[in-house]
């Protein structure tokens, strides 16, 4: 149990810079430079970002009403409403049609309306609307209101890509390269990125009907790479796509919908798909492989969550307490799985026994699923603004070497913001988590979506979504555990080098 | 399987427990396992892809095809006498007394029921063969995941059902199509040869309203539905079946055992199978199995030799240079594009005036290049392509291929002068036909005969080669050299920990030469014309590649 009062509460509101000597120092504070890192921190707009405005469906409002005949409005609502706009509209127009006709479409629709309120009773989550679905189950807080609609590191490179309301995507790169983007016809309500592994120029796009592949070369000098290099990957039933995860060598991806109850494994080049279906749940909303690849985690829009393991691809059912599983994050060992709870304050965490390839068997992984955390209470930041912090879960990432843990806490009303805090943790000798403090932004903007850099050198590297559009970059300076007192960032750097187990790759940590 | 379709036929039938339910259920239950044994010869581990649409054509109306479409043909009539049976009522026999409509009396007249679901079987076994070889249902393709059989079958099962259901109900809007408009030919014939008279008094099924039966057309979709169902079902079970994983055991200590072992079933070239799986045994112990990656590393007892390695490299490696050059000599004939398009069209223009221009149906000889490329159980990787029946064949004997042999080989040409060199230069499969010697004189009458034959629409449809055909024939068999390129890579890079003798060492420069060249051979295939639009499977060839190399790099 934690309290947020033991936070070190910030001195002043202003935005936090950096963190050295085991402090957060914020812009304002006496005798610190401005920003330490020359990594590109693009702003964007609202304004200047149109987005589609509606769905073509509802194009029909800004023309007049025309009367057609009723075989062409038949066609017509059969094209955009299927089923179901076929019998609204038989029903409608009874006066024009057989009355038994309209009779026995008028009880139809009932009776599937009946039904599918029975299957949304049975879960909730697939009454909503495709665009409401993707904004509830993205990572992205206030998905649909904010100008980034989601973000990502590349693994290997200092470049990051960044998709936008107007459904593009733009790469940013850390020398002042131009900055392709990318724009395709499929291309819409993008709620996921992720670049692939062990490549550089792959990368992968949940949209709203299908699954893109871009691939750009980073040496060629288009900003406007045609959409030709974009590969489509989609499966009838499997949409929106709200999560998609690249196995840790690059050589399957799997992607999720809350609608369909089977998650697709792709293989992108042969553009097959297998799916794995499992009916519980209704649905797949967030992915997350386990860095050394041996596990999946597959969460659930109701109480349950699965964790696949990737050999033959069997699954554990961990039906959760209370509410659905919204973020979860692996160790950088592979070995705990920390998670968090719709609507709850804790962390929970997951051990799994370490094991490795000798004697393959994956009888019970699973040791124990603990509660970790509990963060009660609120914590006043600053008794000039009155502004207290404090809230549910609903994001979590933790740095690729395994020492900083930062959590995002939902916001409520005025004065009341969302908040990131950031813990120091230590796995060995015992876990341990160390309030480090809380990262502020400028005045009046909030955290929408936070990443770890993968593999910054003088420790870690926050990135950090703001609500005005800006993406901001917290480095943490500090040394490796157990080498401690190295306190300016070049004594950091001389640790690292002595540590080259730090920025591993990943097949390194397989073998 | 038995057992499966017996108690499908017992819960799909309206479950009653009459003997001759029995007798039927068994019988098809029987038909199903020989349609299994009889496909054996017809699955294929490589999918034909035909380069132009005669080929097509002429693998429809290959002879072995055609026993093929029979057999079925049979099988779905006997599949639907036994639904029929079943199903009793109006429909169970094929002749009923009738009443004679002037004289009175009682005579056997035919039931055109029981003919039309008999016929339907003929037609649904007929288009299930065909579909068979032009969706290329026969291919078995592995899964890039592994799973148990049972979860696998289980997850399969809805998605056949789907399909054995829409496609019954395909056929049956076909075959009650068919039947309005030559209904009445089999009937007048079936009548006439076994006496039986044709009941005047009830409405016959050629007609529209006749086809407008409803319970009619329920029980033939339903009876569809089964028979698609049991022939899916087979393909389905034989498909897991075969690409199950099975391990092999690195190295024995019995010298019988000897032949079971990976690196020689590796380099068994007459069982496709046993080699694909193979391949994937090693890509899967390559990733996931330290104790059997530490097997592959260790020096044989008396003698200290790296053995079970070099076997496993050596093989790898030639199965990878093998497709670097066949990738390099299409490269060579799509280069120097204008001859030899030339000299193709003159190939088939020959082929084609050899056999009398107007038959079309009887050119088979050349432009049947891809019959099912090989069963499962009888052929090999390298006899599908070095038969002269591959797509660029024709072309590789132009004299291009000997000046780029050495331009592209720089180092060897350099080295192999002194004799020494790794890489001897590219001997190509082409070579050696002795289509050179006709070429010139098919070069000189092939004008005119290009001229009279351009003129007919149909010849020049049929064989004008389908977009990027040529280009998937080349890759056809590239899950092979996947899991070759994916088991060597992961097996070099675990080596940097894991291997204690440095068996890998010596091989690695070779190695990687190998999977440079490969690369550049990929590159520059998807800069090619027709290629680039869809990335062939050998994409996911380079990333493994580019894992060793950047292994290499940190070293």
């Amino acid at each position: 149990m934690c309290s947020l009062g033991v936070f070190p509460a910030p001195v002043t509101a202003a935005q936090t810079l950096f963190e050295r000597n085991n402090e957060l120092l914020s812009a304002l504070h006496p005798g610190e430079h401005s920003q330490a890192c020359d990594l590109p921190s693009p702003q964007f707009t609202r304004d200047t970002l149109k987005g589609h405005s509606r769905p073509e469906s509802s194009s029909r409002s800004v023309f007049l009403d025309q009367r057609d005949t009723l075989w062409m409005r038949s066609a017509g609502a059969w094209r955009d409403a299927g089923l179901y706009g076929l019998l609204d509209e038989i029903t409608n127009s009874a006066e024009e049609v057989p009355r038994f006709l309209a009779v026995g479409s008028a009880c139809v629709l009932a009776l599937l309306r009946w039904a599918s309120s029975f299957h949304g009773s049975l879960f909730p989550h697939l009454t909503l609307s495709s665009d409401e679905m993707v904004a509830e189950f993205s990572q992205m807080l206030d998905w649909s209101d904010s100008a980034l609609r989601s973000f990502a590191w590349h693994p290997h490179t200092d470049k990051f890509a960044v998709a936008l309301l107007d459904d593009s995507i733009k790469i940013y790169k850390s020398n002042s390269s131009p900055t392709p983007t990318l724009k395709h016809r499929c291309q819409r309500s993008v709620c996921a990125l992720q670049w692939k592994p062990l490549c550089g120029s792959a990368l992968a796009v949940a949209c709203q009907s299908c699954l893109l592949i871009w691939h750009v070369d980073p040496a060629s000098l288009s900003t406007r790479p045609s959409s030709g290099c974009a590969q489509v990957l989609s499966h009838p039933g499997h949409s929106p796509i709200t999560s998609i995860a690249w196995s840790p060598t690059g050589s399957l991806l799997v992607s999720a919908s809350p609608v369909d109850t089977s998650m697709m494994v792709w293989d992108v080049a042969a553009e097959s798909a297998v799916p794995l279906q499992r009916v519980g749940g209704g649905g797949v909303t967030y992915l997350s492989w386990s860095p050394d690849g041996s596990r999946l985690l597959a969460a659930t829009p109701s109480a349950l969550f699965r964790v696949w393991e990737t050999r033959m691809w069997t699954c554990e059912r961990w039906p959760c307490l209370k509410g659905s599983c919204q973020s979860a994050c692996w160790s950088p060992d592979g070995g705990c799985l920390l998670l968090s709870m719709q609507g709850e304050r804790v962390i929970y965490a997951l051990t799994f026994s370490d094991l490795t390839g000798i004697n393959n068997t994956y009888s019970s992984p699973v040791t124990a699923c603990q509660l970790l955390l509990i963060l009660k209470g609120f914590s006043s930041l600053s008794a000039l603004l009155n502004i207290s912090v404090g809230g549910e879960v609903c994001s979590l990432s933790w740095d690729p070497r395994g020492e900083r843990l930062a959590v995002l806490l939902k916001g409520r009303a005025d004065n009341h913001p969302s908040v990131i805090a950031v813990f120091k943790t230590r796995s060995s000798p015992v876990f341990e988590l160390l309030p480090c403090g809380f990262v502020m932004g400028e005045a009046g903007a909030e955290p929408r979506f936070m990443q770890f850099h993968p593999h910054f050198q003088h420790g870690a590297l926050l990135t950090v979504c703001w609500s005005d559009g800006r993406i901001s970059h917290v480095p943490f300076y500090f040394s490796s555990a157990g080498l401690l007192g190295g306190d300016s960032p070049q004594q950091a750097l001389a640790s690292n080098t002595t540590n080259p187990s730090s920025n591993k790759l990943y097949t390194e940590q397989i073998s | 399987m038995p057992v499966t379709s017996a108690v499908f036929v017992l819960l799909s039938r309206f479950s009653l427990f009459h003997p001759i339910q029995w007798i039927s259920g068994e019988e098809t239950s029987t038909i199903v396992l020989i349609t299994g044994l009889f496909n054996l010869e017809f699955y294929t581990l490589v999918p034909s892809i035909p380069c132009s649409r005669m080929a097509l054509l002429g693998t429809v109306l290959h002879p072995r095809q055609c026993v093929h479409s029979l057999v079925y043909c049979t099988m779905g009539m006997l599949v639907m006498w036994c639904a029929s049976v079943t199903i009793g009522g109006r429909y169970s026999t094929l002749g009923i007394p009738c009443r004679q409509s002037e004289s009175g009396e009682v005579v056997t007249c035919l039931n055109e029921y029981h003919l039309f679901l008999l016929l339907a079987g003929a037609f649904m076994g007929y288009s299930h063969s065909f579909l068979g070889v032009v969706q290329n249902m026969y291919y078995v393709s592995f899964q890039p995941i592994q799973q148990y059989k049972y979860p696998r079958f289980k997850g399969c099962l809805p998605m056949v059902l789907k399909c054995s259901v829409i496609q019954s109900l395909y056929s049956a809007r076909n075959f009650a199509a068919l039947y309005f408009f030559f209904g009445y030919v089999p009937k007048t014939w079936i009548s006439s040869t076994l006496h039986l008279q044709i009941d005047s008094s009830l409405q016959p099924l050629d007609s529209l309203t006749g086809l407008l039966d409803f319970s009619l057309l329920y029980h033939l979709s339903i009876s569809g539905t089964f028979l698609y169902f049991t022939w899916y079902l087979t393909v389905l079970l034989f498909r897991i079946y075969v690409t199950e994983a099975y391990s092999f055991p690195v190295q024995s200590t019995f010298t019988e055992d000897a032949e079971q072992c990976l690196p020689k079933v590796l380099a068994e070239t007459n069982t496709l199978v046993m080699k694909f799986l193979a391949l994937q045994d090693l890509a899967l112990l390559s990733q996931h199995s330290l104790s059997r990656r530490l097997e592959v590393f260790s020096l044989s007892q008396p003698g200290g030799h790296p053995h079970n390695w070099n076997a496993i490299s050596r093989e790898c490696m030639s199965l990878l240079s093998e497709l670097t050059q066949r990738l390099l000599a299409h490269q060579d004939a799509v280069a120097s594009n204008g001859r030899v398009k030339s000299q193709s069209a003159s190939i088939d223009t020959r082929s084609a005036s050899s056999s009398s221009s107007e038959d079309v149906a009887e050119t088979p000889r050349l432009s049947v290049p891809l019959r099912t490329p090989g069963s499962v159980f009888t052929s090999s990787v390298g006899g599908v392509h070095s038969e002269p029946r591959s797509p660029w064949f024709g072309t590789v004997q132009s004299p291009h291929i000997m000046r780029r042999g050495p331009k592209l080989w720089m180092s060897s040409s350099v080295a192999g002068e002194k004799g020494s060199s790794r890489f001897s230069v590219i001997p190509l499969h082409g070579l050696e036909t002795p289509v050179n010697s006709c070429s010139c004189h098919t070069l000189n009458c092939s004008a005119q005969v290009k001229s009279f034959l351009a003129k007919r629409v149909l010849i020049v449809y049929l064989f004008n080669k389908l977009p990027e055909a040529s280009s998937q024939a080349l890759f056809a068999d590239s899950q092979a050299h996947i899991w070759a390129l994916q088991g060597l890579s992961h097996l070099v890079a675990a080596s940097f920990s894991e291997d204690q003798f440095g068996v890998v060492q010596t091989t690695l420069p070779s190695i990687l030469s190998c999977l440079v060249v490969l690369l550049e051979a990929v590159d520059r295939h998807f800069k090619l014309p027709h290629a680039s639009s869809k990335p062939v499977r050998t994409v996911c060839s380079m990333v493994p590649s580019l894992l060793a190399q950047f292994l290499e790099f940190k070293e």
